[in-house]
């Protein structure tokens, strides 16, 4: 089993009555409810946080890409993971941006992650998500039916770039390079391991079985309801008559640990509450541009919450619901073991992104949360999928010499 | 008087359309607007009553194929061309409502000889900072009505033939239609609908007629004046009670003013 340390970056100052007065968390939330000052402490507390994760023993650590969203303040995930990639050494950093499809010319996103990869000495899981509908095409403008075919096209290039020894022309439909070439290029050969986050559609299925892409379902509403999706990813394996190695797969968790199930609840609570009605307060118009997705994976229980009456009993979500919902695993460390051992076992995921600090969670209860995982949940959760402990093909390879930062001068002299 | 209704096969058997056809007289071709139009609907019936009207359903847009292909403004401009050739018309009376309206400024504007009479109702197609087009892919389907018309009830009444907007079944038929046309649309619509034809406007050498809703919430008046100011000679006509979708609320007012095109 593998761990990543997972922090979307919440703004942790949402108003109270953020609800009542604003549709949205997310495109049109005004950036006036930003403040910077507050964001240089904050920003760089979830870096600390991050750093501490791989102290305590998690695997990776990860950082995704949004834009225009006061849940996820990285619009570039590869400069966070370029902050960690010298105060830490041994995480693999998962970036679970990049959103191809958003730059132009597309090679830039091979030349940063190629970037990474050697700065950090082969250390980095390669994320190419297509990006949520709020930010391809609502804060990015993309254009909804064609934003998978220009995301083909980027995906073409960026494999041909790591792959190529001399530069190539690359005549796409939407970028166009007469000296296609990538320097540096990575240090992981042919490539870093590549992880899709999906949401469900089958032709991200396929794609990611005949490549041997890592598929990660990044969802907020648990493993409960996740069941289904990662049910119908199995199939399609079987179909396709691939193995079946659980590091095929990933999934994002809430958790919350505490030394009982009630502390987790009185530590946690209001934080949780914090994630899932302000943080999780989206307007329904821009969870799906028409055209984002194609009409076949379309499905009615989404569509059901676009009904008046349901979008009027958005009610919150008590603690109790979060878990018994699953949405969140919570309380003790035998309490989330039985739970996690559950998840693994049915998901049948042999990665977790794990979502510890949730919404205005403060840094000490944070790291009280991620060590008490790590050092009471994890290891008994370790050998789960022993039996393919010699899969290499879904994780990092770094060298295994790796440069150590130099103390910094005033440091050196004292 | 009945439409008839047949699948064209255009540009070489590349696409395959659905076209409505009703009425007799001189041809016209109706361009329709991000909504589509069927073959009952009350404007064409009154278009049909003075020409011999041509609605061709865009690809994406009933059981019309081929929308894979036409990625921007360009192939669509064209692939309209391609359409009026596989009817065997020669230089029709073309009519367009929203983006179809852009579409045919569009025809236009790029082969000002091929177009003689032209009819814009609402066109899409033009930006103006101080009267923007608001945001309609991220509309909800209950904000529609309000948006769309100048009498929400009466638009309710329209978009649903009847059946309720909070009944969840006809609401997932409903989302799915609005989600395969919308992703065509999108591509001459989304994010912000312009893709230069202010530009080209001044190439137009069609006798023009503009029509508007007066009450117009998705293109708002304004676009009138300017697609005026833009075009030689032509003729802005405002209609009153009537939004967007004024062919519908307003079918007669707009075929009477499209008759000055003769």
């Amino acid at each position: 089993m593998r761990f990543v340390w997972f922090n979307l970056m919440p703004w942790p100052d949402l108003p109270e009555d953020f609800r009542e007065k604003y549709r949205s968390v997310w495109v049109d939330i005004p950036s006036a409810l930003y403040d910077p000052t507050r964001g240089h402490e904050v920003y760089n507390t979830y870096l600390d946080q991050l750093e501490f994760a791989e102290t305590v023993g998690y695997d990776g650590l990860g950082v995704n890409e949004h834009h225009a969203n006061a849940y996820g303040l990285m619009p570039s995930p590869c400069l966070m993971a370029a902050a960690l990639a010298r105060r830490t050494s041994r995480a693999a950093l998962v970036v679970l941006g990049s959103s191809i499809a958003l730059y132009d010319p597309p090679i830039r996103v091979a030349e940063e992650f190629a970037m990474l990869d050697v700065i950090s000495g082969g250390r980095l899981v390669a994320g190419f998500p297509v990006g949520t509908s709020m930010d391809t095409n609502y804060a990015y403008g993309r254009v909804p039916g064609t934003l998978r075919e220009r995301y083909a096209e980027a995906h073409a290039l960026i494999r041909r770039a790591w792959a190529e020894d001399q530069p190539f022309v690359f005549n796409g439909r939407y970028t166009k390079l007469r000296y296609a070439n990538c320097w540096p290029k990575p240090v992981q050969k042919p490539h870093p391991p590549i992880f899709i986050p999906g949401g469900g559609s089958v032709e991200t299925y396929d794609f990611c079985i005949e490549n041997n892409y890592n598929y990660s379902y990044l969802s907020f509403f648990g493993y409960l309801r996740g069941r289904r999706l990662m049910d119908n990813y199995w199939q399609r394996v079987a179909e396709l008559g691939a193995d079946d190695s659980p590091y095929r797969a990933g999934f994002a968790q809430s958790i919350c640990v505490a030394e009982t199930d009630a502390e987790a609840e009185r530590l946690y609570g209001s934080h949780v509450s914090y994630f899932f009605n302000r943080c999780l307060h989206i307007y329904p118009g821009f969870v799906d541009a028409p055209g984002y997705r194609t009409v076949k994976t379309i499905q009615s229980e989404f569509l059901n919450q676009l009904t008046r009456p349901n979008l009027g009993a958005a009610a919150s979500l008590s603690w109790g619901e979060l878990v018994e919902r699953g949405y969140i695993v919570a309380g003790s460390p035998e309490t989330v073991r039985q739970r996690m051992e559950e998840l693994i076992k049915t998901l049948r995921v042999g990665n977790i992104m794990c979502l510890i600090h949730m919404g205005d969670m403060p840094p000490e209860m944070t790291r009280y949360s991620t060590e008490l995982f790590a050092r009471k949940v994890m290891p008994h959760l370790r050998g789960i999928w022993k039996d393919y402990e010699a899969d290499e093909r879904f994780w990092i390879c770094p060298l295994a010499e790796r440069a150590i930062p130099a103390p910094i001068a005033a440091e050196a002299a004292r | 008087m009945s439409a008839r209704s047949y699948l064209v096969d255009v540009a070489q058997g590349r696409r395959r359309i659905r076209v409505f056809e009703a009425g007799g007289g001189r041809p016209l071709v109706f361009l329709h607007g991000a909504g589509g139009v069927t073959e009952d609907s009350p404007f064409l019936a009154a278009l049909a009553r003075r020409w011999r009207v041509f609605a061709p359903l865009l690809p994406g847009y009933g059981d019309s194929e081929g929308a894979e292909d036409l990625r921007d403004m360009l192939a669509v401009t064209l692939h309209s061309f391609d359409v009026v050739d596989a009817l065997g018309l020669d230089r029709p009376i073309l009519v367009g409502h929203s983006m179809g309206g852009m579409i045919a400024a569009e025809m236009a504007s790029v082969a000002p000889r091929e177009v003689e009479r032209l009819g814009l109702i609402a066109p899409a197609g033009l930006w103006l900072d101080a009267h923007p087009v608001p945001d309609l892919f991220s509309k909800l389907p209950h904000e529609l009505p309000a948006f769309l018309f100048h009498d929400p009830e009466f638009g309710e009444r329209m978009l649903t033939a009847g059946a309720d907007l909070d009944d969840p079944k006809f609401l997932e038929a409903f989302i799915i239609r609005n989600a395969r046309q919308l992703a065509m649309a999108g591509k001459l619509l989304f994010p912000i609908p312009d893709r230069g034809l202010a530009e080209r406007l001044y190439r137009i050498r069609a006798r023009t007629m503009l029509v508007w809703g007066e009450g117009d919430r998705v293109i708002p008046p304004a676009h009138g004046d300017a697609f005026c100011g833009g075009i030689a000679g032509a003729e802005l006509i405002r209609i009153p009670e009537a939004g967007h979708m004024v062919i519908i609320e307003q079918p007669e007012a707009v075929v009477a003013a499209l008759a000055r095109l003769g």
